[in-house]
C-alpha cells in the first residue's frame, strides 16, 4: 500500500491545476523575497550613505514605495484573480448534474469514513474504489461533527458540515492508490480518520462493483461457522452489518466484505490476521478514544471471529 | 526634557510639588490600588510574560510529541487541550494585552504628552479583568477540564453532544470575560488619543505607532462584538438548550463559523498593526531620519484594519460557500495586501534611504520584514481560492500565520523590548548578547516554521496528535522541533539579558538612542507625572525639535502649563490638537480591583451553573462600580 497524499503530485486535471498554480506562485515569491532583501541590505551595505544609489531624494523614494507598493502589487494580483479566481477555480469546482459517471455517497463518521453507491446496494467503510479515466462525483455529508474529504492528488478538499450536501470531482487520470485524510479536527481521533481511494481499471472496478454487490458468503470451515455464531449472537452485531446475516448494527463500519479491504480502522492498520486480532481485543489501545468498545471476548471467540472475518472477501 | 538636579530653583520647587501630587502608595498596596499607566503597563507585561511562558510550554510540549512519526510523550486528549490553550493563550493573553496592555499603556500618554490615559481607573480595571480572565481559563487545567476544541472552537464539536465536560464552558466564558477587558481598554485608548495630546499635536503629527493603536483600538471595538454573540449563542445552546447551531432545529452551525471569523479576521491585523507601529518607531531612530510616505504610512495602517472586516470568509473557502461568495472574499483578501506593501517598502527606503545603526532593536525589525514578507506571500496564495482549498487545514496554514502571529507581530515586540528597555527601567541592556538573540530567536523561527510549508504541501493536516511514519514527514517534523527548543533558548536569552540589565546595566540616561517621540523627552525612568511641563509640539518627531524641547525648560521656569495645582492633564481639540481644557485626573483606588473581582465571580457562577448566585454577584458588581463613582473629580475647568 504506497498511497501518496502530496499535493505537489497531482493525479487529475483539478489536482494538475493547483499544482501549477502552485509552482507558479511559489517562484513569483521567490522573487518578491528576493527584491525585499535585497533592498535590507542595501540598506546595510550603504549604511553611511543616506541616499538612494540610483539617485535623487525623498520624493524619488516615495515613488518607489509608490510603485513597488501599490503599482505591482496592483498589476500582479490582478492577474492572479482572474487566472486562479475566475478560470482555475472552474476545475476544482463542484461537478454539475450530469457530467459525471457515477456517484459516491461518502458519510463522515468519528473517525471513519463509509462510502455508499447509489442505485447498486454496496456499502463499504474507508476504501473507496472508482474507476480510473471516468468523472465521478463525490457526494459528502456528516453523521455527527464537521469533518473535511480531502485526497490532495486528486482534488482540493471539501467540507462535511451538518445539515449540507456537498460535491466534489474525482477524475483520476491513471490506476493507483490515492490517501485521503480528514482535514477538519473532528475530535479525538481526528489524526487517525484516513483512507484510501482505488482509481482501478474500469473492468476491475466493474467486477469490485459486482462482488461487494453480493451478500457475506456463508462460512465454511468448522472455526469460521463458530465465529459467525458468535459475532451475530454477541455484542458485534448490534453496531456492525454484514449484509445476508442477520447482523445489522448501523453504528459501525458495513464488514459485509471487511476481508477484501487491505486497511483497518480508517487506513490506521494493516488488514493482517495479527492486526485484526489486536483491533478486535484491544480497539482502545490502538486508537485511544474511538467508538468502538472493549468487548470482552474468550481467547476462543476471538480467534473464531477473525477466522469469519477473514472469509468475508 | 529630563529632569536635573541643576534646575533652576523655581522650577525645582515646582517639581517637587508634581511629585508630591502623582505619589503613589508604596509596597504591594500601591500596585493594587495603581492608577498610573506605566505601573499598570507593566503589571500587563509581567502577566502577559508569564502567559506567554505557559503558551511557550504547550508549543514545546506538542513539538516535542511530534518529533518523530507515532510519538508517545502526550495522549490524543492531551494534545488536543494542549494546542487549544496555545492558541487562546498566545491570542488573547500574550499578544493582544501584550500590544495593547503593556507597550501600548506604558507608551501612549508618553508618546501623545500627556500625564496617564484618559481613564485612569477604568485602565486598572481592564488590567484586573484581564489577570482574572487569565487566571479563569488556567483554571480549567487545574480541574483537567482545559478547552479542548481548539480555539476556532467549531460547533457541532464543541456542543455538550460531543463535549460534555467544562472544557469549552471554561473557554467560551474566559474570553467573554476577556473581551470586556479588551474593550474597556480599547475605548481608553481611543479617547487617550484623541483628547490628551499634547497642544499642537495635530492628526497629522501623531506618532505612526499611536496611529497602530488607534486602528487597532477601532478594530477591537467593532470585532469583539461579533466573537461575544457567538460565545453567548454557544453557552446559551451549551447550558440552556438553545438551538442557534443546531440543524435539526433550524439553526446551522455555519453561524459559528462566520461570527467567529468576522471577529477572527479582524483579529489578525489586530495582532500585527502594534507590531507595525513599533516598526515605525524603531526604523526612523535608527535610520536617523523621518519616516518616508508619512501620510501614507498612516492611512495604510487604518486601512490594513477597515479592509480587514471584510475577509473573514476566506477562512472557509472549503465549507462549500457559493462561487461568488469566494470571489467577492478573495478579491477583498487581495486588497487588503496594498497597504501591507505601501508600509514594507515605506520601511525599506527609509532604511535604505537613512544612516541605518543595525542595533539590537533594528536588527529585530530586519528579522520582522524578512519574516511578515514570507508571511504575506504565503498569504497572498490564500487568496487563489483553488490553491486555498487545496492547503488550508494543514501544516502550509500552520507556517503562514506563524510567521505572520509570531514573525511579524512578535518580533518587534522582541525589538521594542530592547528599544525601550532603557526608557523604562533608566538601564541599558547588553548589546553583544542582544545581537545574539536575536541571531539565535531568527535561526530557530526559520527552523521551526519554515519546514511547515513543506509538511503542508506534502499533505500533513493541522492538529494531528501523531502521524504515519510511511507518510514521510518524519524529517520536516523534527526540523521544526529541533528549531522550537532552539527559538526557545533564543528567547531565554532575551529575558536573561533583560533581567542581568535591569540589575547591572549601566544608567542609560534619558535618550540613549536620540529617539524622535516624546517619550525620550523625558527621564528615565519617566517620573509619575511623566512630563514636568505639558510638552508643545509642531512636528511629528518632536523630541528631534531641540528649540522646542529648550522652550519647554523655559516654560517649567515660568510655570505655564505645569498643572501643578492638582492631579491634572491637558485635554486639545480632536483634530488640531488645541488646547481645550485642563482636566483633573482621578488617583489610586481599590474599587477597579474590587469590580473585576465581583464580575471574575459572575463568571465562576455561571460556569458552575450557579445563575442566581450569579445574579447576585452581579448586583455586587453593579455596587461596586457605583462606589468607584462617589468620589469623581469635578467637571473639566476651561482654560
Amino acid at each position: 500500500m504506497n498511497a501518496g497524499q502530496s499535493s505537489v503530485h497531482p493525479a487529475s486535471h483539478a489536482a494538475h491545476e493547483i499544482a501549477t498554480l502552485w509552482w507558479v506562485m511559489m517562484i513569483a515569491s521567490w522573487i518578491g523575497f528576493a527584491v525585499v532583501v535585497f533592498l535590507l541590505s542595501l540598506g546595510w551595505w550603504r549604511r553611511n550613505r543616506p541616499n538612494l544609489p540610483f539617485g535623487g531624494g525623498d520624493r524619488a523614494a516615495t515613488a518607489w514605495i509608490v510603485g513597488l507598493g501599490v503599482g505591482v502589487p496592483v498589476v500582479l494580483l490582478s492577474v492572479l484573480f482572474v487566472w486562479a479566481d475566475i478560470f482555475v477555480i472552474n476545475s476544482t469546482a463542484a461537478p454539475k448534474r450530469g457530467t459525471t459517471r457515477l456517484t459516491v455517497d461518502v458519510i463522515g463518521h468519528q473517525w471513519w469514513w463509509e462510502a455508499r453507491y447509489p442505485g447498486s446496494g454496496v456499502v463499504t467503510a474507508n476504501e473507496i474504489h472508482i474507476p480510473a479515466g471516468t468523472r465521478v462525483r463525490a457526494v459528502v455529508t456528516t453523521d455527527d461533527v464537521i469533518h473535511s474529504f480531502w485526497v490532495p492528488e486528486l482534488n482540493r478538499k471539501i467540507d462535511m458540515i451538518p445539515g449540507r450536501r456537498s460535491s466534489i470531482l474525482l477524475d483520476a487520470e491513471h490506476p493507483g492508490v490515492y490517501r485521503g485524510q480528514c482535514a477538519e479536527f473532528c475530535g479525538l481521533q481526528h489524526a487517525n480518520m484516513s483512507f484510501l481511494v482505488y482509481a482501478d481499471p474500469p473492468a476491475r472496478f466493474r467486477a469490485w462493483l459486482d462482488r461487494e454487490r453480493k451478500p457475506a458468503a456463508s462460512a465454511g470451515a468448522d472455526l469460521a461457522q463458530q465465529g459467525e455464531r458468535a459475532l451475530i449472537a454477541g455484542p458485534c452485531a448490534q453496531c456492525h452489518q454484514i449484509r445476508g446475516t442477520s447482523a445489522d448494527g448501523q453504528v459501525g463500519p458495513d464488514l459485509t466484505h471487511v476481508a477484501s479491504r487491505s486497511t483497518l480502522a480508517a487506513a490506521t492498520i494493516p488488514n493482517t490476521p495479527d492486526e485484526l486480532t489486536r483491533w478486535i481485543s484491544d480497539p482502545q489501545h490502538v486508537k485511544p478514544g474511538n467508538r468502538m468498545p472493549d468487548v470482552p471476548l474468550s481467547p476462543g471467540e476471538l480467534r473464531a471471529i477473525v477466522a469469519y472475518l477473514r472469509t468475508l472477501r | 526634557m529630563a529632569i536635573d538636579v541643576d534646575l533652576p530653583p523655581p522650577a525645582l520647587a515646582r517639581v517637587r510639588r508634581l511629585e508630591r501630587i502623582w505619589e503613589e502608595p508604596r509596597g504591594v498596596l500601591g500596585w493594587l490600588t495603581t492608577t498610573d499607566h506605566k505601573r499598570i503597563g507593566l503589571l500587563y507585561f509581567f502577566t502577559t510574560l508569564a502567559f506567554f511562558a505557559a503558551g511557550g510550554i504547550e508549543a514545546l510540549l506538542m513539538r516535542t510529541q511530534l518529533a518523530v512519526a507515532g510519538g508517545q510523550v502526550v495522549g490524543p486528549e492531551a494534545f488536543d487541550e494542549l494546542f487549544t490553550l496555545h492558541g487562546v493563550t498566545m491570542i488573547f493573553f500574550f499578544i493582544i494585552p501584550m500590544t495593547t496592555g503593556a507597550f501600548g499603556n506604558y507608551l501612549l500618554p508618553l508618546m501623545l504628552g500627556a500625564r496617564d490615559m484618559a481613564f485612569p481607573r477604568l485602565n486598572a480595571f481592564s488590567y484586573w479583568l484581564f489577570l482574572g480572565s487569565g487566571l479563569f481559563l488556567y483554571t480549567s487545567v487545574i480541574f483537567g477540564q482545559a478547552p479542548n476544541a481548539g480555539w476556532f472552537d467549531y460547533v457541532p464539536l464543541a456542543l455538550r453532544t460531543f463535549d460534555p465536560g467544562h472544557n469549552v464552558d471554561f473557554y467560551a466564558l474566559a474570553l467573554i470575560f476577556n473581551g470586556i477587558s479588551s474593550t474597556v481598554a480599547a475605548i481608553n485608548f481611543i479617547v487617550t488619543i484623541f483628547k490628551l495630546r499634547a497642544p499642537g499635536m495635530s492628526l497629522n503629527r501623531m506618532p505612526l505607532f499611536v496611529y497602530a493603536m488607534l486602528a487597532v483600538s477601532f478594530s477591537l471595538i467593532f470585532a469583539l462584538p461579533s466573537l461575544t454573540v457567538d460565545l453567548v449563542f454557544l453557552e446559551l445552546q451549551r447550558k440552556l438548550g438553545f438551538h442557534f447551531f443546531d440543524v435539526a432545529h433550524g439553526g446551522d452551525p455555519l453561524l459559528w463559523q462566520h461570527l467567529f471569523w468576522l471577529f477572527g479576521h479582524p483579529e489578525v491585523y489586530i495582532i500585527v498593526l502594534p507590531a507595525f507601529g513599533i516598526a515605525t518607531s524603531i526604523i526612523p531612530t535608527f535610520a536617523k531620519r523621518r519616516m518616508l510616505a508619512f501620510p501614507l504610512v498612516a492611512l495604510a495602517e487604518l486601512l490594513v484594519a477597515f479592509i480587514g472586516f471584510g475577509v473573514w470568509a476566506h477562512h472557509m473557502f472549503a465549507t462549500g460557500l457559493t462561487t461568488t461568495t469566494l470571489v467577492f472574499f478573495a478579491a477583498a483578501s487581495m486588497m487588503v495586501v496594498i497597504p501591507s506593501t505601501i508600509q514594507i517598502f515605506a520601511w525599506l527606503f527609509t532604511v535604505v534611504t537613512g544612516r541605518p545603526e543595525f542595533r539590537a532593536p533594528l536588527l529585530f525589525i530586519g528579522g520582522f520584514i524578512v519574516f511578515f514578507v514570507i508571511g504575506g506571500l504565503s498569504g497572498i496564495m490564500f487568496a487563489a481560492i483553488p490553491f486555498d482549498q487545496q492547503t488550508t487545514d494543514t501544516y502550509f496554514v500552520v507556517a503562514h500565520f506563524h510567521f505572520i502571529i509570531f514573525g511579524a507581530a512578535v518580533f518587534p515586540l522582541l525589538g521594542g523590548m530592547y528599544y525601550w528597555f532603557p526608557k523604562v527601567t533608566g538601564r541599558m541592556y547588553h548589546e553583544g548578547w542582544a545581537k545574539a538573540s536575536f541571531w539565535v530567536t531568527f535561526l530557530g523561527t526559520a527552523l521551526t516554521f519554515f519546514p511547515m510549508h513543506i509538511a503542508g504541501l506534502a499533505g500533513m493536516p493541522r492538529r494531528v496528535y501523531t502521524y504515519p511514519g510511511s507518510a514521510g514527514w518524519g524529517a520536516y517534523n523534527l526540523s521544526e522541533t529541533i528549531g522550537a527548543y532552539i527559538l526557545a533558548v533564543g528567547l531565554l536569552m532575551i529575558l536573561g539579558n533583560l533581567i542581568w540589565s535591569r540589575v547591572r546595566g549601566p544608567l542609560s540616561g534619558p535618550d540613549p538612542f536620540y529617539g524622535g517621540t516624546l517619550e525620550w523627552a523625558t527621564s528615565s525612568p519617566p517620573p509619575p507625572y511623566n512630563f514636568p511641563v505639558i510638552p508643545e509640539v509642531r512636528s511629528p518627531y518632536p523630541n528631534w525639535d531641540a528649540e522646542d524641547r529648550d522652550r519647554d525648560r523655559r516654560r517649567l521656569e515660568r510655570g505655564q502649563l505645569v498643572l501643578e495645582e492638582g492631579h491634572e492633564t491637558a485635554a486639545t481639540t480632536v483634530r488640531d490638537g488645541l488646547l481645550d481644557e485642563v482636566l483633573e485626573m482621578p488617583g489610586e483606588s481599590w474599587w477597579p480591583l474590587v469590580t473585576a473581582a465581583c464580575i471574575a465571580g459572575i463568571f465562576a457562577f455561571l460556569l458552575t451553573d450557579h445563575f442566581a448566585i450569579a445574579g447576585i454577584v452581579a448586583g455586587l458588581a453593579a455596587l461596586a462600580a457605583v462606589a468607584w463613582h462617589s468620589k469623581e473629580p469635578e467637571e473639566p475647568q476651561p482654560v
